[in-house]
């Protein structure tokens, strides 16, 4: 894998290995992100995610590879106040307001955002003078985004933010988060719901087993992950001929029924009626996430992915 | 510096805990005043000062304790709930946070120490100015173990034992250092190598016209210097699991 020339001012995490015990949690890790855009480090648990985060926080330190977050060690960074984070577990020191709360955090950082602007633009000005033993799940999650901005950072890291929530605080959370996007700042957030990478991130690192193992603008790896699949029954088919269809990703037959994986269905489907008349019971449905998503992230050691991750991503033909 | 914005807030939390009020607050005075009072006057065997003195100087260390355990054991609530490490991703250093929990602690400690003086002016304790000047110094001396020792509990008891392990390690060192009444033969010579020992003695050596005996200081020092390093070994410790 080629890298692109290294950049010292957005965030550059090379060649980063983290094990515990026996456990690869992290095993050969390269990334760069340029200032000023949202990342979503997608992958099913135990992907690596989290350790990955850890790193950039300077919370864990790699056993080997370095991480630099706009030219500094990650905990320079973290001393200088540049980064704000949003870490997966954790709930709130009790016996403080929210608002007391907030200002409290502002005092440790050279260039905080004003407590009243934070309120606002987490969607917590409402409950700023209740204390933080008594908020509900989700508003201790907006609490928790508002701690995470307080000191205005320009590298913002959440660690699966919405893991807790309902399907009204994610709403919430995500249209509070746009809002801050849209100030340029570097974003950065694990999760594994797709839905989520894909309506925020403009880039989507897929990762699994510790690795990377897909890297691209949104809409590829939704192309890829999030395609449709066509089935069939077509006595005798010629797989490799039917794989080289327009459209289509991959194939598998079940007996006389074939299963055509297709980024683009539409296509597909023409090609298939044109070439093969013959194709009966046709169903054209979502691939479903789930199991693309699994196919993509499943253990690299099985063979799919050789040397390059991208392989699995193109046409198996 | 503008951490004291930060301490002003830990300060406030730790007055808004109820459970802070009653232990380092409300029970010593309340013991203060049921045994203290009611034998205003008396001199206290062994003691060689009033019952009122006594339970004055002795309530007032005592509450001291409770307060700098106390405040090293909050630890152990702000790692179980993540709360350190997210403050690991602020410019607050280590040492700022110990730093802040030794300042809070010790802020209450004199709150306590406030009450119990004026608790026992009320009831007639009269001492020259320089009196009160060196014990409470004494105190705040003797109660460096007790801060390291909170920090010790802090990394290594969960919240839920907390509460059962701090009444009963402050009640043991409180009981075999004299605190609620002067021990006699066998027990006053194994409670004269406990700190709890020297922080009564703190008042009541004060009072008597002397101060600690240099046996008092090796001991405070030697229990400082041992809990204080346990202190750095826990943290180190806790260091390693929480990453």
């Amino acid at each position: 894998m080629t890298a692109p020339p290294a950049s010292t001012d957005g965030i550059v995490l090379d060649g980063l290995h983290k094990r515990f015990d026996a456990v690869r949690a992290v095993d050969g890790v390269d990334l760069q992100i340029a200032p000023g855009s949202t990342v979503a480090l997608l992958g099913p648990n135990g992907a690596g995610k989290s350790t990955t985060i850890d790193m950039v926080l300077g919370l864990s330190r790699p056993d080997r590879g370095t991480v630099s977050v706009f030219g500094r060690s990650a905990t320079e960074a973290v001393a200088a106040g540049a980064i704000g984070a949003m870490l997966q577990t954790g709930s709130l020191p009790a016996y403080l307001t929210v608002r007391e709360l907030l200002t409290m955090l502002a005092s440790l950082y050279p260039h905080p955002l004003p407590v009243d602007e934070v309120l606002e633009s987490a969607q917590v000005a409402d409950i700023a003078g209740r204390p933080t033993q008594k908020l509900s799940g989700g508003q201790s999650q907006r609490v928790r985004f508002a701690v995470a901005v307080i000191s205005n950072p320009q590298l913002l890291v959440l660690d699966e933010p919405t893991v807790a929530m309902d399907v009204e605080s994610r709403r919430a959370f995500w249209a509070a988060m746009r809002a801050y996007a849209a100030s340029g700042r570097t974003i950065v957030f694990a999760t594994h719901y797709l839905e989520e990478a894909d309506d925020f991130a403009d880039r989507i690192v897929l990762m699994a087993q510790g690795r990377i193992v897909a890297d691209g603008p949104t809409t590829e790896i939704k192309a890829k992950v999030g395609g449709r699949v066509i089935r069939a029954t077509l006595p005798g088919a010629d797989l490799s001929s039917l794989g080289k269809l327009p459209g289509v990703t991959d194939v598998e037959s079940h007996g006389d029924a074939v299963v055509l994986s297709c980024g683009d269905s539409d296509a597909a489907i023409k090609a298939l009626l044109r070439e093969q008349p013959d194709v009966r019971d046709i169903e054209i449905s979502s691939a479903g996430l789930e199991a693309a998503f699994l196919e993509l992230t499943r253990d690299p050691a099985a063979g799919r992915l050789p040397d390059s991750t991208t392989d699995s991503l193109e046409v198996s033909s | 510096m503008s951490n004291v914005t930060y301490v002003r807030y830990e300060l406030l939390r730790t007055l808004r805990n109820r459970r802070f009020f009653i232990f380092s607050l409300a029970f010593p005075l309340v013991m203060f005043f049921l045994v203290g009072g009611s034998n205003s006057g008396t001199v206290m065997p062994l003691a060689g000062i009033s019952f009122t003195e006594y339970y004055m100087v002795s309530m007032a260390g005592w509450g001291a304790m409770m307060s700098v355990l106390a405040g090293g054991a909050r630890i152990s609530t702000e790692r179980q709930a993540g709360w350190i490490r997210q403050l690991r991703v602020t410019p607050l250093t280590t040492s700022g946070y110990f730093r802040s929990k030794v300042v809070t602690s010790y802020v209450m400690a004199l709150l306590s120490m406030v009450l119990l003086y004026s608790a026992g002016i009320a009831l007639g304790v009269r001492l020259p100015l320089g009196n009160w000047a060196q014990m409470s110094g004494l105190i705040l001396v003797g109660l460096v173990p007790f801060a390291a020792l909170g920090v010790v509990m802090g990394h290594l008891l969960s919240p839920d034992s907390m509460g059962p392990a701090l009444g009963g390690i402050a009640s043991l060192f409180a009981f075999l250092g004299g605190s609620w009444f002067p021990l006699d033969g066998w027990l006053k010579s194994f409670g004269e190598w406990l700190p709890s020992y020297w922080l009564v003695q703190a008042g009541r050596t004060t009072i008597l016209g002397g101060s600690w005996s240099p046996q008092g200081w090796l001991v405070v020092a030697a229990w400082a210097a041992v809990m204080t390093v346990l202190a750095g070994w826990a943290y180190r410790r806790d260091g390693k699991r929480v990453t």
